[in-house]
């Protein structure tokens, strides 16, 4: 690669535009409500980053919009988002084995149906899964909220891929040693998966912590109120002030496990990237 | 150890028929090895005994027990497979553990059972390193080790040696046929290289489109090949075919030389034969054939010289010493070397 100043140049424009508005919300959370109401944007931080911390934490605004505790949203959302990536990840990994390994009838069809319900995001099929949720009582539920989000066809396609890629003598190898098909998948599938079950959960996290509209549909009770959601409502309509500074201390928080996933699973990706298995 | 009988195999994908009804008896600690070009369904045969495929039709016995419908594990045989197939996340020593493990073995007896193994391979000091940490060579040797540990009835190796460099391959082609002899274990070997298969086999089965073509010693084979399919793909260069008629119990070649055979042969006069002669066999001399020289191969101390005959037709003979001759070259067909073989099915005649 050649080292051009104007690359530099272009590069860190880039990096300041995208950087900026993440940057204006750290500051933001460090000042008082009317500083920011004024209008005024502050560049620098401001004396009262403890204080709006512990209170948006605690749900201790004190404006008119009594925000949720952000603990409690996050712990939720934290939940939510962990349960759905596992959820995906074991169920798909299990589907994904069958349609590959396993003679059956019907299972290009099967394969099919899986491919098809990729063209439904969970918007299209909101309002039935809404009925089927009433039906079976789940509102208000952590079940009602995580289950319809559990299945997952983009990594079962992705986990199909990946095991055409492993040899057919592994399978051959195993059954001549004795192993049978659940045997054969903890001992040699699951392990040549881990880099990609990794790679998939920092995206399935990532999908099921931004969730918005199914949360905000199936939840009524606060106590359940997910961050992504609990953050909107903390927006007022207009006829109150926004206590601006509590939220951005939230939206810093609502952030902070997303990027926990990421770095934390990086070395794993490195470690993919570094040690493919041949 | 255990003795194979295979039963009129025959098998089928789709349309396809790949085996048309093969039977073998393998004595017991016998080696046996299936050579044919690829695609005569010398690897289909294996994986028939080995249980990952199943025939169409036909029995397979192991040490006098009918398996034909068991499932690979059921029926004790070890397999080293053509790309060694070891679990990549696993150490050597997990490798060679991994089928004891799964037949519930103590772990002592694993580590014992698994040092004995490694010993004999000489891969001791590897047992903790994983498959990509090694060499083809000592990757073929761990996958030997993975069948021994087992203990099985039979030996399968599906082309075992053909991942590895020449000087490589000539080197464990010679260590799998000692093992084999101190272990006494049946075996199936399948190649697709004849000086592999001559060199390893106790006896050879020469597959050709679904048939055993021939089924017996490497000597034999190469000195009474049943028919010209094994006579032409056993020993190189390749047998040299000369078409011919009968006429007074003798041999009018289309060149219009006459030959006797050693034994006079029951075939009325003008059956359309084929005579055979390796080209070690031809030796120079007046009163043959003359064939004209096209190219020399000197490989020290000997010449293999390829050339035309009259006719067109051509002829490889493989001379000793320097060949310098240049143009026409005159050969005689010693009448002892000679092989017939009829001409419309290609079956050898008489002795």
């Amino acid at each position: 690669m050649r080292r051009t100043p104007m690359a530099y140049l272009w590069l860190t424009l880039g990096v300041l535009v995208f950087a900026f508005p993440i940057y204006m919300t750290l500051i933001g959370s460090t000042h008082d409500a009317s500083t920011i109401g004024r209008g005024d944007v502050p560049l620098l931080p401001g004396p009262l980053g403890g204080e709006n911390y512990a209170n948006a934490w605690n749900g201790t605004g004190g404006g008119r919009i009594q925000g949720q505790p952000a603990g409690l949203m996050l712990a939720n959302s934290l939940i939510m988002a962990l349960c759905i990536a596992a959820g995906k990840i074991a169920i798909s990994l299990l589907s994904a084995f069958a349609v590959v390994y396993f003679r059956f009838p019907g299972r290009m069809l099967a394969f099919w149906l899986i491919f098809i319900t990729l063209m439904l995001p969970v918007e299209v099929r909101i309002i039935p899964t809404f009925q089927v949720m009433v039906d079976l009582s789940l509102t208000n539920s952590r079940a009602g909220l995580i289950v319809p989000l559990m299945a997952s066809a983009t990594a079962t396609l992705l986990f199909r891929q990946f095991f055409l890629t492993i040899p057919r003598e592994y399978v051959e190898a195993a059954k001549v040693d004795g192993a049978g098909p659940l045997r054969f998948f903890r001992d040699v599938v699951l392990p040549l998966s881990v880099t990609n079950i990794a790679a998939l959960f920092v995206i399935l996290f990532i999908y099921g912590w931004n969730q918005y509209l199914w949360p905000l549909l199936i939840i009524n009770e606060r106590s359940l109120e997910t961050i992504v959601v609990g953050l909107t409502k903390m927006i007022g309509t207009g006829d109150s002030q926004n206590e601006w500074n509590i939220i951005m201390a939230t939206a810093v928080m609502a952030m902070l496990p997303p990027v926990a996933v990421v770095v934390l699973m990086q070395r794993w990706f490195i470690k993919g990237l570094t040690e493919t298995e041949k | 150890m255990a003795t194979l009988k295979l039963t009129d195999i025959k098998k089928q994908f789709g349309t396809t028929q790949v085996l048309h009804g093969v039977d073998l008896n393998v004595a017991e600690g016998e080696m046996i090895v299936i050579v044919g070009a690829s695609g005569c369904g010398k690897s289909t045969l294996l994986r028939i005994v080995a249980g990952l495929e199943f025939a169409t039709s036909g029995q397979v016995d192991i040490g006098g027990q009918d398996v034909t419908g068991l499932d690979p594990a059921e029926r004790d045989v070890a397999m080293v497979f053509q790309n060694y197939a070891l679990y990549p996340h696993m150490s050597v020593f997990q490798n060679m553990a991994y089928g004891l493990k799964i037949r519930r073995m103590a772990p002592e007896d694993i580590r014992k059972r698994v040092a004995q193994a490694a010993a004999l391979l000489g891969i001791e000091a590897l047992l903790e390193r994983r498959p990509r940490e090694l060499s083809g060579g000592q990757r073929q040797r761990v996958a030997m080790g993975r069948a021994i540990v087992r203990e099985p009835k039979l030996f399968l190796f599906d082309e075992p040696l053909s991942n590895l460099d020449a000087k490589l391959r000539v080197q464990m082609r010679a260590e799998i046929k000692r093992l084999q002899r101190r272990l006494g274990v049946t075996s199936l070997f399948v190649t697709h290289d004849q000086v592999e298969a001559m060199t390893l086999g106790d006896r050879l089965v020469v597959m050709h489109q679904g048939h055993a073509a021939q089924v017996a010693t490497p000597m034999e084979i190469w000195s009474r090949p049943a028919d010209t399919y094994v006579a032409s793909f056993i020993g190189s260069p390749a047998m040299n075919f000369l078409p011919g008629t009968m006429e007074g119990g003798a041999v009018r070649l289309d060149l219009g030389l006459k030959l006797h055979l050693p034994a006079t042969p029951a075939l009325a006069d003008g059956h359309k034969v084929t005579l055979g002669i390796r080209p070690e066999h031809l030796c120079p001399g007046a009163g043959g054939i003359t064939m004209n020289l096209e190219l020399l191969e000197p490989l020290g101390s000997e010449t293999v010289a390829h050339g035309r005959l009259p006719d067109g037709t051509e002829l490889t003979a493989r001379l000793p010493g320097e060949v310098t001759t240049e143009g026409p070259l005159s050969l005689l067909l010693p009448s002892e070397h000679l092989h017939l073989f009829d001409a419309a099915t290609g079956k050898r005649i008489g002795a």
